[in-house]
């Protein structure tokens, strides 16, 4: 059941993904995006990352989508997308970086389980077990609040400095 | 399930990436940026389902940083929005000395 | 740091040798000219700034009123009166040890300077009897000196700092006899041709004489890398550089005319040609002559100048040990000797003469050192001092008179030119008669001070051992330049002092005598110029008509008083080449010759007085130009051509093509071409900068593909 579930959800995420870059209108590229960031959303939910999940779903294609969206609205963009994705030279050297990586990354895969590494690794029993005393949040927000406390500070004090420098830079007229 | 997890993350990767090349609007080179992140995340939280919490909470700053690039970036479109009346990349070249 | 601290340091580490010799305070005799520099260099460096702000401000008369000022009142003060400290203290210690026998020398060892490796060096003062006699010349000489410098440059603007520049030499020059090791002599040496160049270059204002500094420093240097050398083959064969432990072990160790000792020598005469301006290296010392007139007395005249034959003296034992670098040195002395002595007869600067008179009176040191005379060498080092000083101090006067005179009305006239000058006794008489005073000391002439040192060296050279071929024609020599100088002095005193005054009748009115502080110690110093060398008197002529017919209570007493230092060589050369002869190479005796000489040198004087004073003499701008063998005289043999033309002519040629070819092209060009590279890269880089994003991002893709790539593959 959950591979199939799976495999449902990476078959939305790669067609929302090339949904994204191939839809010329930004606020259709948007939504695929939306469409896949919830695909993903699923898969979190089967690798045992509920919380994740959760936030995946409601901060980033809700929240960080919806201010994507916005600013496609506000400056009525969906007009000049004509020559929007490039041809020729651009287009073909685009591809072929690309391609480079895809093959790279495909030639690290190939045969990865057979890896002796992953022989070594441990089931996912460990998670389940964390899960099962902790909760979903709890499990991951011990770590956050104890182990991790700076970092999460220091996150904070980013968000409040984006926060300040998207105003000011947007604020002033140029 | 880790496996087919990364393929699924490669391939996300791969897609963010031709779509930075490939486009020319600000904003959705901005959105293939977000995918590439998520491919990413996605490998960590796949890894660490086997090999501990940590991959889940680095996934959480992944996420906050994202936020935080996406207001700022946001912004700065904006901005160059209000010069040129346009977010096509290949209207702006003062990104040099 | 105070007296007490030092001798409290001291008692320490100084070892105290010489039964019942206490010395009294050297330390201090070296630090109280020091202490003058301080006060006196700090004053100079008020008066300096305050004057850079008087010209700032435009006003003119400040330095006028300056000269009331305290800066320009406690130098007066300060200056001679930290000398004469220095000399009553130098005076009681040479009082103290007359009355004891002091066999070994007196070491003060105040702290160790530097201890690297094997060598190891105490800031260690050494008094005997030689050191003794050089500070008792420098110290007396130079108060005498400085108080005639209070009158000579009270008007200078400079005056603090002339004397803290003063007082330095006088440290310095201190610190050069004093130094019980060869470093602390080094020391010394190196800073009183540091005085030397500030000094001679005192009027930096005027780029010649600027330039005469520089030319006495860098000829100075030629010297000073043979001492230094000298100084490391010592180190080498002896492992240390104090006086006692070299001189001790020198008999021993070194082989009597070895290749070692030889070449030290030799190292050691260059240094002290360099010094003492001998052939080749003397060029400087007429230049020098670009100084305050006071200067060239102490420095260029009476002391620093003496510091070669210091070092020869000192190193007695090393030069009996080897016969090649004493008889070079006894030819370079009688060279030059000579040499400055015909170039003498030609000047018509006062002071041109008196320098290459200088020059052939150190050569006579070195001839008397090179023979083994020790003691008749230093003697007329002392006695020179005294009738050299003298000369330069009235050569002083009359050009402070002459300036003045020449200054009344503004005429462009050489001052120091005595072609200019004439029948000056008149107006200057204590001057006059003090210099004729030195004249007839330098020319040898009995009884004067002269008459005793000189001879007495001339005897050794022609008496020397082996009795060769050389050591005649050296001797001949000798005579000759003695005759020469018994001349061209009587020239010089009647040009100046004598005939028809030819300065002009409104000038002449504006002459005068000096000023009391300036004649007192020109009256000292005629004294002593007089009685100087009957400290001396050789016991061979002593119950003769020169000795007083045995009226005089003692007879070689400095050679007595130097013999703990000098017996060791004398016995060494006693030993390998024989004793003196007791005649001179042409027979006669002591007394006999005694008496040719100063007969002749009498004789020079009243014909030369004739000659000179019979001759038409104008002054310098209508006076022709001298022509034959006199213009090559008059031209110093074209010396300073010659040298320019082999040496300071090749070496800027040199200088410019390094400059042109290894520095401008060869290094200037690597600098430029990396320079060009950078930028080339810099340009080709640009290239990409293109302000796209798009190639941006593509580039980025780009780098983390490779580094995905050599990660993975």
């Amino acid at each position: 059941m959950a591979d199939i579930l799976f495999f449902v959800f990476a078959a939305m995420a790669i067609g929302g993904g090339f949904g994204v870059v191939l839809q010329k209108n930004p606020v259709g590229s948007l939504l695929f995006m939306v469409g896949t960031l919830a695909s993903v959303a699923g898969i979190y939910v089967l690798l045992d990352a509920h919380f994740l999940a959760a936030i995946q779903v409601m901060v980033y294609a809700g929240a960080i989508m919806v201010l994507f969206l916005f600013v496609i609205m506000l400056l009525n963009l969906g007009h000049d997308y004509r020559d929007d994705i490039k041809s020729g030279l651009g287009l073909f050297m685009a591809f072929a970086v690309s391609g480079a990586i895809a093959g790279l990354l495909a030639r690290q895969l190939r045969g990865a389980g057979d890896n002796p590494l992953l022989a070594n690794f441990p089931g996912p029993e460990g998670m389940e077990r964390l899960l099962a005393e902790e909760g979903a949040i709890g499990a991951i927000a011990r770590p956050l609040f104890t182990d991790y406390v700076v970092a999460f500070e220091l996150t904070g004090i980013l968000l409040l400095v984006a926060l300040v420098g998207a105003v000011a830079i947007a604020k002033q007229r140029v | 399930m880790l496996v087919e997890a990364l393929v699924l993350s490669a391939i996300l990767f791969v897609i963010g990436t031709l779509g930075v090349l490939v486009r020319r609007n600000a904003i959705i080179m901005f959105l293939c940026i977000e995918l590439q992140l998520n491919a990413v995340n996605l490998s960590f939280v796949a890894f660490s389902r086997y090999l501990g919490i940590e991959g889940q909470i680095f996934v959480f700053f992944v996420m906050t940083v994202a936020a935080a690039e996406a207001a700022v970036g946001l912004a700065i479109i904006i901005s160059i929005f209000r010069h040129y009346e346009s977010v096509n990349v290949e209207n702006f070249n003062l990104l040099k000395w | 740091m105070t007296e007490s601290t030092l001798s409290a340091v001291s008692a320490d580490v100084g070892q105290v040798a010489g039964a019942g010799f206490d010395p009294l305070l050297p330390g201090l005799i070296l630090l109280l000219p020091l202490v003058g520099f301080a006060v006196n260099g700090g004053l100079a460096l008020v008066a300096g700034s305050r004057s850079a702000t008087a010209v700032r401000e435009g006003r003119e008369e400040a330095h006028r009123s300056d000269r009331r000022a305290l800066t320009h009142t406690l130098p007066t003060w300060v200056g001679p009166g930290v000398m004469l400290a220095a000399f009553l203290l130098t005076a009681v210690n040479f009082i103290g040890m007359l009355g004891v026998e002091l066999t070994e020398p007196v070491i003060r060892s105040y702290w160790t300077w530097m201890a690297t490796g094997a060598l190891s060096v105490e800031a260690a003062i050494q008094l005997d009897q030689l050191s003794l006699v050089m500070m008792m010349v420098i110290t007396g000489v130079g108060f005498l000196i400085h108080v005639f410098s209070v009158g000579y440059m009270k008007e200078d603007p400079g005056y603090p700092r002339y004397f803290a520049y003063l007082n330095l030499f006088v440290f310095f020059m201190l610190t050069l006899v004093m130094g019980a090791n060869f470093p602390m002599m080094f020391v010394g040496w190196e800073g009183v041709g540091l005085c030397s160049y500030l000094l001679i270059g005192f009027w930096f204002r005027d780029r010649e004489k600027a330039d005469a500094g520089k030319k006495a420093f860098i000829v100075n240097r030629v010297g000073d890398f043979g001492l230094l050398v000298a100084m490391f083959i010592l180190f080498a064969v002896f492992g240390t550089l104090d006086y006692q432990a070299i001189f001790g072990a020198a008999p021993d160790t070194l082989v009597y005319g070895g290749a070692t000792v030889t070449a030290v020598t030799l190292f050691l005469l260059l240094g002290a040609a360099g010094k003492s301006a001998q052939v080749p290296l003397y060029v400087w010392l007429p230049d020098a002559m670009a100084g305050p007139t006071p200067v060239s007395a102490l420095i260029h005249a009476a002391t620093m100048v003496t510091a070669g034959v210091y070092l020869v003296a000192r190193s007695s034992v090393l030069f009996a040990m080897a016969p090649v670098g004493a008889a070079a040195v006894a030819t370079v002395g009688a060279v030059t000797a000579l040499f400055a002595a015909t170039i003498a007869l030609k000047q018509y600067d006062i002071k041109k003469v008196l320098a290459y008179s200088t020059v052939s009176q150190l050569g006579f040191m070195f001839m008397g050192v090179g023979v083994g005379a020790y003691a008749a060498g230093v003697f007329h080092l002392m006695t020179h001092a005294f009738f050299k000083a003298l000369l330069f101090l009235g050569a002083g006067a009359v050009i402070h008179s002459m300036h003045h005179a020449l200054h009344a009305t503004h005429k462009d006239w050489d001052a120091q030119d005595m072609r200019n000058m004439g029948g000056l006794r008149r107006f200057m008489p204590v001057t006059w008669i003090t210099m004729w005073v030195a004249t007839l000391a330098i020319a040898g002439i009995w009884p004067f001070a002269g008459f005793f040192s000189k001879d007495e060296i001339i005897w050794y050279v022609g008496t020397s051992a082996p009795a060769s071929a050389l050591y005649t024609v050296l001797w001949g020599m000798a005579i000759a330049t003695a005759l020469l100088t018994a001349f061209y002095m009587t020239r010089m005193m009647v040009m100046t002092f004598h005939g028809p005054n030819r300065t002009g009748d409104t000038e002449a009115k504006h002459l005068h005598e000096a000023p009391l502080n300036m004649t007192v110690p020109l009256g000292i110093l005629a004294v002593l110029s007089v009685f100087g060398g009957w400290i001396n008197v050789p016991g061979s002529v002593r119950d003769s008509f020169f000795g007083g017919f045995g009226l005089l209570p003692m007879s070689d007493w400095l050679d007595r008083w130097l013999e703990p230092l000098t017996a060791t060589a004398y016995q060494i050369r006693v030993d390998q080449l024989g004793a003196y002869a007791s005649t001179s190479p042409v027979g006669g005796g002591h007394v006999l010759w005694g008496a040719i000489a100063t007969g002749l040198a009498l004789a020079v004087v009243i014909i030369g007085a004739r000659a000179v004073g019979g001759r038409e003499i104008r002054p310098a701008v209508d006076s022709p130009e001298p022509r034959g063998f006199g213009k090559v005289l008059h031209d110093k043999w074209y010396v300073d051509e010659l040298y320019d033309r082999i040496i300071v002519r090749p070496l800027e040629s040199l200088s410019r093509a390094c400059w042109r070819w290894i520095d401008q092209v060869l290094i200037d060009g690597t600098v430029n071409a990396v320079g060009s590279l950078a930028r080339g890269f810099g340009w080709f880089g640009s290239l990409v900068q293109t302000g796209q994003l798009n190639t941006y991002a593509f580039i980025l893709t780009l780098g983390a593909l490779v580094v995905l790539g050599v990660l993975i593959l």
